[in-house]
């Protein structure tokens, strides 16, 4: 049976990452950072790749990484979920990753896995696993297209890019024009990529990549969404227990009380999912149906926890002062990140035989 | 792996396996194909292999509360008969760890044996017309009377009163104290010529559910479990263990509700609606994480970390149960205006799946009622588990019998 809990080590893991986190992302910083040129936070992602090896969890030792599981990647994205850390992780230590790991490219693998570089697959943050996607044409050795929605392309050293015949082609962000587009979610910004005969190597052939990358980033992205609504329920508990209004604190009135202790329950339920997720993904068992429950789960929590800290607030939980924002921001984006609920109900209907009419 | 995981698993696994041997050694002297069933039943208790986190002597050894399935599992597979365990629940889940908890040595060698093995059915007279989740109201009341108190008062919903032979019961025995002080916890033989047993028809037509008269009723200062005015910690006890069994079971995926109207979805293809499908795919994820978030629990627990989830699942639950049935009936069409069966019964078992969509959809509406309402369970989450302010109160500090009533 699926393993559902945390190991010692991963609780561990988790505390390292939390400290780092304590320390060099705080709200404050990650807000002023989404209005500046640099709205990644390279410092932070070199302390995590670099400094704690966490860029190559999962990938195996004999091809540069940690040999590690998505069970301790997911717990990695849990804190920096709750940190809404700028940072590429799920976009290039598991959505680029597992793409490179289908294909045949162990240098960019080993590059990935150190984090001397960053990667993007150019599928647009939208897309589902099994969904379909643009290409861009390709010709002598050259593309030529456009793509948008590309998550964290700002700040990727190499694209991997699925070209109309079928390839899946590496190509270095400098031979590509990257314009920023001008995103919902502030810490996980998008962007269009113009490809105007950039050189590219073909390294494997697209569909089985993109879809195995999407569904490790489907699967593992809720344990983002876990990591959002934990810290936004933490937080709005703890602000209500403090803020007085007629003479009490505001979190004693029943009214309140209820709304709080349902969100808790679809917390404690959405971890039991993004567990199982996680599970099933590094043990191979079960895994499609695992990842689409996860998902059809997961979104509906964190929009309701996000949405709830910037009620419960009150007034101040609607300034952009205040960092509520950035997690409803990252909650709603997420909620169509690697395909909507919806879109994961309709993969279940055929993989649990509950067809449509 | 640590040296300490190591020598945890070792030690585990060699415990397994002494029970192993304990059960095979039952099953040699006592063979069940040719043992009569209680005979077979008593055997297993006094071979300490009833609940075997129980102490010795009283149906166990003293082992992990875990190690309970590989005995079962193991008896199973010899085509061993089982207590019955869904007749005897309130006895097993409810009265067996209060005994155990609170009760003299005597009273734990009388009930526990009798009450495994299935002799002898329990219920419980717990709640009150006035005093529902408000259960510290209680009016019941016990006066003593020499070695005896008698009692007297009216109880509700009492499943299995009309076949139990014992109850536990809570009534008031200090009426000039705040109420919570002034409850004791008695065991009360439910053939006492004061007791009263009245079938309560509910909204499914049958009736689960008894009202209990108690008039006179005489009850041995010796069966009072625990001190005199700690009833209400008493039936703390009593009352977690009724959560933890409603909430707590390993199920399989599409065990539950969701389980029937699944079939029916795939065997009735002309029922099928795009909203009717919308609506069961999103109750069908909720409850495979509902049943992930129990499974995590029982984790949780074999891992030595119970949790206050145990609240959490029984809130899930009891939502998903009536929506799902809800719209099971929906889906059923014009049958959905058909019902099983209106007659009068007095079932001794709930049965969920036995019975129509109608029948699951009126009787779920008890799920969100019995055992703590959900008002309730969301208040026990928001104070004790997000440690939120409880409401301000004003029948704390007040005697039971200067309340408003």
């Amino acid at each position: 049976m699926t393993d559902l809990l945390y190991s010692e080590e991963e609780e561990a893991l988790r505390a390292a990452v939390r400290d780092l986190l304590t320390d060099h992302c705080d709200a404050a910083s990650v807000i002023v950072r989404t209005e500046s040129d640099a709205p990644h936070d390279l410092s932070l992602w070199k302390s995590l790749a670099d400094g704690m090896g966490l860029a190559g969890l999962l990938v195996p030792e004999a091809q540069g990484g940690q040999g590690a599981t998505h069970r301790e990647v997911a717990v990695v994205l849990e804190e920096l979920g709750r940190a809404v850390a700028p940072v590429p992780y799920l976009t290039s230590a598991v959505v680029a990753t597992e793409a490179l790991l289908a294909c045949d490219a162990d240098d960019l693998l080993a590059e990935l896995a150190s984090g001397r570089r960053i990667g993007a697959l150019a599928v647009s943050l939208s897309v589902a696993p099994g969904g379909s996607y643009k290409a861009v044409r390709h010709e002598n050795g050259s593309l030529h297209g456009e793509l948008t929605g590309i998550a964290d392309a700002a700040a990727a050293d190499v694209l991997l890019v699925p070209g109309e015949d079928g390839g899946l082609y590496a190509v270095d962000a400098g031979a590509v024009t990257v314009v920023p587009q001008v995103s919902l979610d502030l810490t996980r910004p998008l962007a269009t990529v113009a490809f105007d005969g950039a050189p590219a190597r073909r390294i494997g052939d697209a569909e089985p990549a993109v879809r195995r990358a999407l569904r490790a980033g489907a699967g593992l992205l809720a344990s983002e969404q876990l990591g959002v609504a934990d810290w936004t329920l933490t937080e709005t508990v703890r602000y209500l227990k403090e803020r007085k209004q007629f003479n009490r604190p505001v979190g004693g009135f029943q009214a309140l009380k209820h709304r709080l202790a349902q969100l808790w329950l679809e917390v404690v339920s959405l971890r039991a999912a993004a567990r199982n997720a996680a599970d099933a993904l590094a043990t191979g068992e079960d895994t499609d149906v695992a990842v689409a429950v996860a998902q059809a789960y997961a979104a509906s929590v964190a929009v309701h926890a996000a949405e709830e800290a910037v009620q419960l607030h009150g007034g101040i939980g609607m300034t952009w002062e205040h960092p509520a924002h950035l997690y409803l921001k990252r909650a709603k984006a997420d909620s169509i990140a690697y395909g909507t609920a919806g879109a994961h109900r309709e993969a279940l209907a055929e993989l649990v035989d509950l067809q449509a009419p | 792996m640590s040296e300490e995981t190591t020598e945890a698993i070792t030690e585990a696994a060699s415990a397994a396996a002494e029970l192993r041997r304990r059960a095979q050694e039952l099953l040699a002297a006592h063979p069940p194909l040719e043992t009569d069933q209680l005979d077979f039943l008593k055997a297993r208790f006094d071979a300490g292999l009833a609940w075997v986190h129980y102490p010795e002597g009283l149906g166990g050894l003293g082992a992990p509360r875990a190690l309970q399935a590989v005995v079962d599992a193991e008896l199973e597979a010899a085509g061993a008969p089982d207590n019955d365990p869904r007749r005897i629940g309130i006895g097993l889940g409810m009265a067996a760890p209060t005994v155990l908890r609170f009760g003299t040595e005597e009273q734990k060698q009388r009930f526990l044996r009798p009450l495994w093995v299935g002799e002898e059915v329990w219920c419980q007279l717990f709640s009150e017309p006035g005093a529902g989740s408000d259960l510290a109201a209680l009016g019941t009341r016990a006066v003593r009377e020499g070695d005896d108190w008698i009692v007297n008062g009216q109880k509700v919903w009492t499943s299995s009163a009309h076949l139990a032979r014992w109850a536990i019961l809570i009534a008031r025995t200090d009426p000039d104290v705040p109420k919570h002080a002034g409850i004791t916890y008695f065991i009360c033989d439910m053939t006492d010529p004061g007791v009263e047993v009245r079938p309560l028809r509910q909204i499914t037509g049958e009736a689960e559910f008894n009202e209990v008269f108690l008039t006179n009723v005489r009850i041995p200062d010796a069966h009072r479990l625990g001190e005199i005015g700690d009833g209400w910690r008493v039936a703390q006890t009593t009352l977690m263990n009724e959560r933890v069994s409603i909430g707590g079971m390993r199920i399989p995926r599409e065990g539950g509700m969701i389980g029937p109207i699944s079939k029916t979805w795939r065997e009735r293809p002309e029922l099928r609606t795009h909203d009717l499908h919308q609506r069961l795919l999103k109750l069908w994820v909720e409850a495979e994480v509902a049943r992930l978030s129990g499974e995590r629990l029982r984790q949780q627990l074999v891992a030595g970390q119970p949790g206050h989830e145990g609240s959490g699942m029984k809130l899930a639950f009891a939502r998903l149960n009536q929506e799902i049935s809800g719209l099971e009936v929906e889906l059923r069409g014009e049958k959905g205006l058909l019902y099983d069966d209106w007659t009068m019964r007095r079932p001794e078992l709930v049965d969920f799946t036995g019975r129509d969509a109608g029948y699951r959809y009126l009787r779920s509406k008890g799920n969100s009622i019995e055992g703590g309402t959900s008002e309730v369970l969301l208040n026990i989450v928001a104070e004790r588990v997000l440690g939120l302010p409880a409401e301000p109160r004003t029948d704390k500090d007040v005697a039971w019998k200067d309340l408003a009533r």
